[in-house]
């Protein structure tokens, strides 16, 4: 079922985004009654996937008097091509838009699509994570998002499976199974010797686990030049990932392709990398069948993060400063513990991490285990990040194909690495 | 012109009575109505096509000889989007790709269409218009849900087309790694979903050809063989130009399909075996904020492709029917 509403969803993602090209040329003027000035009657949140709103919500309308028009979108897919044709015409964002950490890199070259919110509220550089409030700013300082979530990192593996094959399925022998990579590709061999099948899904999964906890800077440097040929962060990201492909540790499902959504029935591979936000999409794509199965284990070689993030104010919104009361208001301490309780997404407020309801937190489908205490602890470790304007495409774009067409045996290492050099130039451009 | 009628000064010396006036304006609006009716009764084809179709190909001639940010500013730098797609691989690889799949499409697809409106032309067949009617189901369905279909049918693990091939013990094929693969499970969901609707427009053909020409043609000795090439082909040859230059459009346009087979990545494969070139376009135009004036460049030099090779194909048709 998810394979199909996926799928259906790129493709209606895509159409969309078509169509929005004729609707750019063609938008008409259309503006509500200006109110400049005084209370706005009603605010716009726009946001993708779970973000765990709504109770929220209720209580800042109880609060305030102001009425908040909650705008769901169900896939980053879709949503992207809505916030471009907003900025793109000038019209139809929403007051409070939610930017995801690939997208807000690429929305931060033009920084003056959005309001500057440093003047706006009161100064909470103090109470979030470093990194993420300051992967908030602007090049120009201006502070374009307030962090509201964190992806970090986790190995989800299937219990069932790992006993099958003589390993341990306990979560602390398991974690003790992989301190470092090179015994987590031990492991993958050990797997396949037992089983004849992939440990993990992909080498590409594990190279962006690899690349986030080198921290520092990945494709670009700090001046957002491409450094993809002397990154060190992605040498040993590919260097590894090309290991594992050599070990055959991987059942090569490219993640999203519909091998890889039947892969968590059919137990084509026991293990992934999983960000928080990938345990709902494991569960999804596993069934209530395989409930209990599944168990998280501490990623090896340290903390890292992985998606997350912000809520920002569009330039075009009428009224900027309620709007940047109410994105503050969201990713307040307590509302991001709320929120996390409602649909799982990490907080990144320093007070909410040590909330003993995030810290306390178990998730049943995972077998009961303590994710809050898990991703709550690697959170703290996090290596800050210098992603760059076009990371994601260079990642998805140049990075990730060049590696599976070295693990589909369709070109050696030498010619592998070329193609993603060359393409991470084009890709990275801005 | 009926306000020059009206406001026309009366002369003096025979003053006109009123009806003539009338009678005058009256004829006035009778030519006005004749004249311009015609216009305006198609006037909604066009206004709509001005807004939708010409103007956003204006715009995007224009945006073509900008850098343009979709997001941010746009520089006026001439003709060097269009130069630079001549030293783009890319680009060529997106064009070989379109041209490869629309061969694999479109040939195979009419040679079906043919054989199948002949078959349902056929006057010994029974229940005719169900099977003209099934044949056509098809192009009903939505084309994101064929192409989600068939990417389930051409999976690499668990697809049912590699298990049919392990049954005759060929190894499983990964569809997407290569192209001559990546293009024929393209190609066979165009063909499936398009060749009812040929088959539909070339039989609706065949009926209008005058049976007496066949009749004749029996009387003569001709064999139905004989008759195919001599009466229906060539008396096909106006329907055919038409199907012909439809599939040419939408074969070159070709995005939904490969774009779902590749799932959702719009750059069609590891090594973009099946990228088109309406694929590409998306890619600089849309994906990439910042390449949009490139983008639009990829778009004209797609229409130009497509009229050109809808000029050769009207030329190859007429001339080989004949």
């Amino acid at each position: 079922m998810s394979v199909t509403t996926r799928r259906t969803r790129f493709a209606v993602a895509a159409l969309a985004a078509v169509t929005a090209i004729g609707g750019l040329a063609a938008c008409g003027k259309d503006d509500d009654a200006k109110e400049s000035g005084g209370k706005p009657s009603k605010l716009v949140v726009d946001t993708f996937g779970e973000f765990g709103y709504d109770e929220i919500i209720k209580q800042y309308e109880k609060d305030t008097g102001i009425k908040v028009e909650l705008r769901k979108t169900a896939q980053l897919n879709e949503y992207r091509p809505k916030v471009v044709r907003a900025l793109a015409t000038g019209k139809g964002a929403a007051d409070v838009t939610a930017l995801e950490e690939g997208i807000l890199n690429e929305f931060k070259t033009n920084p003056a699509n959005w309001a500057d919110l440093a003047p706006l509220v009161a100064d909470h550089s103090k109470e979030y994570l470093p990194w993420k409030w300051e992967l908030g700013k602007a090049a120009d300082g201006r502070l374009i998002g307030l962090p509201t979530d964190v992806g970090s990192l986790g190995v989800c593996y299937r219990k069932d499976l790992f006993a099958a094959a003589g390993l341990p399925t306990e979560r602390d022998q398991v974690a003790a199974l992989w301190p470092d990579w090179n015994a987590f590709i031990e492991t993958g061999k050990k797997y396949r010797q037992a089983t004849n099948k992939g440990l993990i899904d992909s080498a590409t999964t594990a190279a962006s686990a690899v690349m986030v906890q080198q921290g520092g800077d990945l494709f670009y440097d700090k001046e957002d030049n491409v450094i993809a040929d002397k990154s060190a962060a992605v040498k040993t990201a590919w260097d590894t990932a090309v290991a594992m492909s050599d070990a055959k540790i991987s059942a090569k499902s490219a993640t999203w392709s519909p091998e890889w959504s039947a892969g968590f029935k059919q137990g084509t591979f026991a293990a992934t990398f999983c960000p928080s936000w990938m345990l709902g999409i494991v569960a999804d794509n596993s069934g209530p069948e395989n409930k209990g199965k599944w168990d998280l284990a501490p990623v090896p070689g340290g903390a890292g993060n992985w998606g997350g993030s912000w809520l920002a104010v569009p330039a075009q919104s009428k009224f900027p400063k309620e709007a940047a009361k109410l994105a503050e208001y969201l990713t307040n301490a307590k509302s991001q513990v709320e929120a996390f309780k409602l649909k799982g997404p990490l907080p990144t407020n320093l007070e909410a991490l040590k909330n003993p309801d995030f810290t306390g937190y178990t998730n049943e489908y995972f077998s009961g285990a303590p994710t809050g205490k898990i991703f709550g602890e690697s959170v703290e470790k996090i290596q800050p990040l210098h992603l760059g304007p076009k990371h994601q495409a260079i990642k998805e774009n140049a990075f990730e194909p060049a590696l599976r067409s070295y693990e589909n045996g369709q070109s050696p290492k030498d010619k592998a690495w070329e193609q993603f050099l060359k393409d991470a130039k084009t890709q990275g451009a801005f | 012109m009926s306000l020059s009628a009206t406001t026309a000064p009366p002369s003096p010396s025979a003053p006109p009575p009123t009806p003539p006036r009338r009678r005058s304006r009256a004829i006035t609006l009778n030519r006005l109505d004749l004249k311009l009716s015609p216009y305006l009764y198609i006037a909604p084809f066009f206004v709509i096509f001005g807004i939708f179709g010409f103007y956003p190909m204006l715009r995007t001639a224009w945006m073509s000889l900008h850098d343009w940010n979709l997001i941010g500013d746009h520089s006026f730098i001439g003709f060097d989007n269009y130069t630079r797609l001549f030293g783009d691989e890319y680009f060529w690889n997106a064009t070989i790709n379109t041209f490869g799949i629309f061969i694999l499409s479109t040939i195979p697809q009419l040679l079906l269409a043919l054989f199948l409106a002949t078959m349902l032309n056929r006057t010994f067949l029974r229940a005719r218009t169900l099977f003209r009617m099934a044949i056509f189901m098809p192009n009903v369905v939505s084309v994101a849900a064929v192409a989600i279909v068939f990417g389930m049918l051409f999976q690499r693990d668990f697809g049912l087309i590699n298990w049919v091939l392990s049954l005759v013990g060929i190894d499983a094929v990964d569809w997407d790694a290569q192209k001559w693969s990546s293009w024929t499970a393209i190609a066979s969901m165009v063909n499936w979903r398009w060749t009812g609707y040929n088959t539909l427009i070339l039989l609706a053909g065949m009926q209008a050809i005058p049976k007496d020409l066949y009749e004749a043609a029996a009387i003569d000795g001709a064999n139905q063989w004989k008759q195919f090439w001599r009466i229906t082909l060539p008396m096909l040859t106006p329907t055919f130009v038409f199907v012909v230059t439809l599939s040419t459009i939408g074969g070159l346009q070709l995005f939904t399909e490969p774009l779902v087979f590749g799932n959702g990545n719009i750059i069609g494969g590891d090594q973009r075996e099946f990228q088109t070139l309406a694929m590409y376009m998306y890619e600089l135009g849309i994906e990439n904020l910042s390449t949009a004036g490139y983008g639009a460049a990829v778009a004209w030099a797609m229409f130009v492709m497509i009229a050109l090779v809808s000029l050769v194909n009207f030329l190859l048709v007429r001339r080989s029917v004949k």
